[in-house]
């Protein structure tokens, strides 16, 4: 909000209109809730098309289908029937070629727990779809980056495309695949294709287009030809971003496959742990977790180390012999041992009595510790629940009564809440603080109804000028036509209860990861142990964080928050911590030396300075609750990510389609309005274009 | 001087004009227009912009040909012009008398293979080849054997003074270490026409002289003619046969250094000129007199013609007099300090 005087009262009128329509509500409700009766059937429309589709198009796509579940399984068979010590050899040896033993000793031991706990063939299931859909994805990905390269009004139409395939949750896709391709493996495989190939794209164009002008100049004064000049000069300059993209693109791909196996069908270790969660059996679905997050952890570092590999040193200078040496220890182990696999059984299959599975000792632990801490578990829960939880969906109204509070909320307490309000809010205004009496004021009124019982068309309405202030006529029209849609389609009531659960997410992810990142920031120690955790979360599949939340907290909104919270606090912490080092020195040595003590350092140099990179850390904050949100509704949401679940259940298309579209434009709208208010920010502090 | 030499490169009223539509300016891409300065401004008010205007010279084969500009003067422009790394709006460019403007792509293509080579400023290096590998890399698009590449890389390598490394790559180098890399790369070809486009301006200023003078040394060996880009007037002092000072995209002056030196064409070159240390320009062929006395006097040091009165200093110091002979070893007259210092006090007198 501005401080400009015209928009203070623009924003005062519109938070009295806000209340007023509260209590206008009461007589006269569809200002308040929108009328069921004016919703568009747009699901029906949408189903009806998805059959025509189904009707007209199916056996293309069967067909399409049958043809790609060849490759599938027959790379499922063939590493299903390699015996696991060359694989657990292979990986070993990638991983020392890609960043040395210290990921090799790390890879060889990830890989033998799949084999000791018995998961390997589960593991190697999912691994051969990554196989599969990984160079799918990349050709894809490099064909469509170059063309975007080469043509920018082909740029104008993928960049917008691959915004959209990457926001909208990939639950929502999977379910016109499904339709499409028949049930089996081949969804997966198309699933993580197409999630998986924007990030190739976006890398190949930045990548291919950030190399040095000097450089291309050199190539054509060297006689290069186009052809010549695009494959000697421009990929291998540009062979660093293109492999972070493959890197990505290969991330990308082990989560959707892990995501995708929710269809079933698949006998592979995401279809595992989803079906331990549901049965509520927690050591087990642990075992298999560690299995999924080592996996995505390998496959992670080893592209990685390939991406961020200084070019073989010397190569030229030495023997053929020193050049190939990991591919020859490869070779030469892979072949020893797959000749004494065939001699001893045990290094063809791990012996069933072998296995270690500790999960029923696992779960007689959880046990205890959930009788033991029993009470601290309840009064977390209760005090999250009744206190922040109800409130911000309901309201206090709501809220407040014997049974939760312990006492009634009279209409003197109720006049005492409003006289307070107003205090504080008078109190910020007198001190100059505009805005933040706004704030105040805005969020008492939320408080006091519930998000979920503000009033749709007041709300539309403040967002729609909220969105003219941050990006101006183009953002605001595009805002209020995206809240229509959540409007007309239906799903406003589903939106605002993912709205409440993301954003406490949020706020408590921000204000939480924000205080670490300026601990990280200040203190060595805290960011060196702060780094390795962080980087485990991001490489985690989404599934996997469920888990000990679920474990604990049993299924509902709170584990789902706290889940939420886990992810989308990486960036928050990242982004501030980045912040927070990288600013100007010569600035921090001004202040320095105008006697600043680091205190004042921080709080008056560094976090304004700071502030539009941390502001960035919220949108993708805001961007990595969203994404996990649809993934928490697996333990009970009421939210859009649970349409999209039901969507899927139900094989009603349209449900799950306007719901998945619904969280992009969430997504969507929250994106320009976090980047807008950046994007002003810097302006004001570069002071010129 | 030059006109007893023969071309090499002729740049023929050449303009480049950025806009939507530059070719409208022009009649079948002529650049020979009747009033330059009027044309380049009524193209300026037509919101186009003009790199280079009108811009006309020649390089004798063997001939250092400076360009001298601050940034946004057009010089980058103009050499990318010559080598067509830049397309020019209108005008000529001849190489060895054919028009280098109506060469197809493929016929580009050949002569920047064979008859050109360019150094950078930043180097222009490819991060994944190491040094002989980058040097090839001309020859190897060529379709060259890796013998065949490797013999001829070898062969600039020892010229810049790279051995030893060989295998390293480019970030290992230090910055005058990877413009060597640069100048032995466009020497690979053995072109006959060589442009640097600020080759010494990313070096720190030591590196940057000594780097002057091994290219000075090579220029000795190999003859080229070469096109300098430069924004330091001293380096263009130093090895310019002759310079091309530019501004705004036009010529301001074009001759030898003495020439500019001695007879600014306006203030902007005057400029230049006069913070330069005269006794960096004025050379001992300018300051003798005729005594013929003392030409034979055997205890008399003697001097080239073309050393600058700041190597004579040190020389004169030691003896009352300095002969002068001019390269095909004829005394031209002596030095004397009474010479240098009536010399000086002229050329300063001049500035004021």
């Amino acid at each position: 909000m501005s401080s400009n005087p015209g928009k203070f009262w623009i924003w005062l009128i519109l938070i009295g209109l806000l209340l007023s329509t509260q209590f206008i509500g009461s007589y006269t409700p569809w200002l308040v809730n929108y009328p069921t009766e004016w919703v568009i059937p747009l699901t029906g429309i949408l189903n009806a098309m998805m059959n025509w589709l189904v009707e007209t198009t199916g056996w293309l796509f069967r067909g399409l289908s049958d043809i790609l579940a060849i490759p599938v399984s027959v790379v499922q068979q063939v590493l299903q029937w390699v015996p696991w010590p060359v694989i657990v050899v292979l990986g070993g040896v990638a991983s020392w070629a890609a960043s040395g033993w210290k990921l090799a000793l790390f890879s060889t031991l990830a890989l033998l727990y799949m084999v000791f706990v018995g998961y390997w063939p589960e593991s190697m299931n999912s691994l051969s779809l990554v196989l599969i859909s990984v160079p799918l994805a990349i050709v894809t990905g490099f064909g469509f980056g170059v063309w975007g390269f080469r043509s920018k009004r082909a740029e104008n139409i993928i960049m917008p495309a691959l915004d959209m395939l990457q926001t909208i949750p990939a639950f929502a896709y999977l379910l016109p695949i499904l339709l499409l391709f028949g049930f089996g493996p081949v969804v997966g495989l198309i699933a993580s294709l197409l999630f998986a190939f924007p990030p190739m794209v976006r890398n190949t164009i930045l990548g291919l287009k950030s190399v040095q002008a000097e450089i291309i100049e050199s190539g054509l004064m060297s006689g290069a030809t186009p052809r010549q000049l695009f494959w000697q000069v421009r990929i291998p300059t540009a062979a660093r971003q293109l492999l972070l993209g493959v890197n990505q693109t290969t991330m990308a791909a082990v989560s959707m496959v892990i995501i995708a196996s929710i269809i079933g069908g698949t006998a592979d270790i995401g279809w595992e742990v989803l079906s331990r969660i549901r049965k509520a059996q927690f050591g087990e679905s642990i075992l298999a977790g560690v299995v999924i997050a080592l996996l995505a952890m390998v496959i992670d570092r080893i592209t990685y180390g390939f991406a961020g590999q200084e070019s073989k040193e010397q190569s030229s200078e030495t023997g053929p012999l020193h050049r190939h040496r990991y591919l020859l220890i490869a070779i030469v182990s892979s072949v020893t041992l797959f000749i004494l696999s065939s001699f001893i059984p045990a290094l063809r299959e791990w012996p069933e009595a072998w296995v270690v599975y500790p999960a029923d000792g696992m779960n007689r632990w959880l046990e205890n510790f959930i009788l033991n801490w029993s009470e601290a578990i309840g009064t977390i829960k209760t005090i999250a629940f009744f206190y922040i939880m109800l409130p911000v969906k309901v309201g206090l109204v709501d809220t407040i009564s014997p049974y939760s509070w312990g006492f009634e909320f009279t209409p003197a307490l109720k006049l005492m809440y409003g006289l307070a309000v107003l205090v504080v809010a008078g109190l910020a205004w007198f001190r100059q603080r505009k805005s933040l009496s706004l704030v105040i004021l805005f969020f008492a009124i939320l408080f006091y109804f519930g998000l979920t019982k503000l009033s749709w068309l007041m709300l539309i309405t403040m967002a729609s000028y909220m969105a003219f202030q941050l990006g101006g006529r183009t953002l605001a029209i595009g805002t209020l036509l995206s809240l229509l849609f959540l409007l007309l389609t239906g799903i406003w009531p589903q939106a605002m209860l993912s709205v409440y659960l993301c954003g406490i997410a949020v706020v408590i992810s921000f204000l939480v990861g924000g205080f670490i990142g300026v601990l990280a920031s200040e203190i060595e120690a805290v960011s060196r142990i702060i780094r390795p955790i962080n980087d485990t979360l991001q490489t985690m599949p989404l599934f996997v964080i469920l888990i000990p939340f679920v474990m604990i907290f049993k299924i509902g909104e709170f584990s789902a928050l706290l889940a939420i919270v886990a992810y989308a606090i990486v960036p928050a912490i990242r982004y501030t911590e980045h912040g927070l080092r990288n600013l100007p020195a010569d600035v921090l040595e001004a202040s320095t030396s105008m006697g600043c003590t680091r205190w004042q350092l921080l709080t008056q140099v560094k976090l304004p300075l700071a502030l539009p990179i941390i502001m960035l850390g919220l949108n993708q904050t805001i961007m990595y609750a969203i994404a996990m949100l649809v993934i928490a509704a697996l333990v009970g949401t009421n939210g859009l990510g649970q349409q999209v679940y039901i969507g899927l259940g139900d094989g009603d298309f349209g449900i799950g389609i306007v719901a998945g579209i619904g969280m992009a434009i969430i997504a969507m709208v929250a994106d320009r309005f976090t980047q807008g208010w950046s994007a002003s920010r810097q302006k004001a502090f570069s002071g010129n274009d | 001087m030059q006109s007893n030499k023969e071309i090499k490169l002729t740049c023929r009223n050449v303009w480049k004009v950025y806009g939507e539509d530059p070719s409208q300016f022009f009649n079948n891409n002529q650049g020979n227009v009747e009033s330059p300065v009027t044309h380049a401004q009524k193209i300026r008010e037509s919101s186009h912009i003009v790199a280079c205007g009108d811009v006309s010279f020649e390089v004798a084969v063997g001939e250092i040909f400076v360009i001298m500009g601050l940034s946004g003067s057009g010089k980058s422009t103009i050499v990318r012009c010559l080598s067509r790394l830049v397309e020019p709006t209108a005008g000529e460019v001849l190489l060895d008398g054919e028009n280098l403007l109506k060469k197809s792509e493929k016929e580009l293509i050949e002569i920047r293979r064979h008859k050109m080579g360019m150094v950078f400023q930043s180097f222009g290096l490819l991060p994944h080849l190491n040094v002989i590998d980058n040097i090839a890399f001309p020859l190897k698009l060529q379709g060259l054997t890796l013998e065949k590449r490797r013999e001829r890389a070898q062969r600039v390598i020892d010229l810049v003074g790279l051995n030893g490394r060989e295998g390293s790559y480019p970030r290992q180098l230090s910055g005058g270490q990877q413009q060597r890399v640069g100048i032995a790369r466009s020497l690979a070809v053995e072109p006959d026409l060589w442009f640097l486009d600020e080759p010494f301006s990313a070096l720190d200023p030591l590196i940057r002289r000594e780097m002057q003078n091994e290219f000075l040394g090579i220029q000795n060996q190999l003859h080229k003619s070469i096109v300098f880009i430069t924004h330091d007037f001293l380096e263009a002092l130093r090895i310019a046969d002759r310079m091309m000072i530019m501004k705004d995209g036009e010529i301001v002056q074009i001759g030898t250094p003495a020439e500019l030196i001695v007879n600014p064409a306006n203030d902007y070159v005057a400029e230049f000129t006069n913070d330069v240390p005269i006794t960096k320009v004025l050379t001992a062929g300018a300051v003798v007199s005729a005594e013929q006395g003392l030409y034979d006097d055997p205890d008399l040091p003697s001097i080239g013609s073309g050393a600058c009165i700041e190597d004579l200093l040190p020389v004169l110091s030691q003896a009352r007099a300095v002969i002068v002979k001019d390269a095909q070893n004829k005394t031209l007259g002596v030095a004397t300090a009474a010479n240098v210092i009536s010399a000086l006090a002229r050329e300063t007198h001049r500035d004021e």
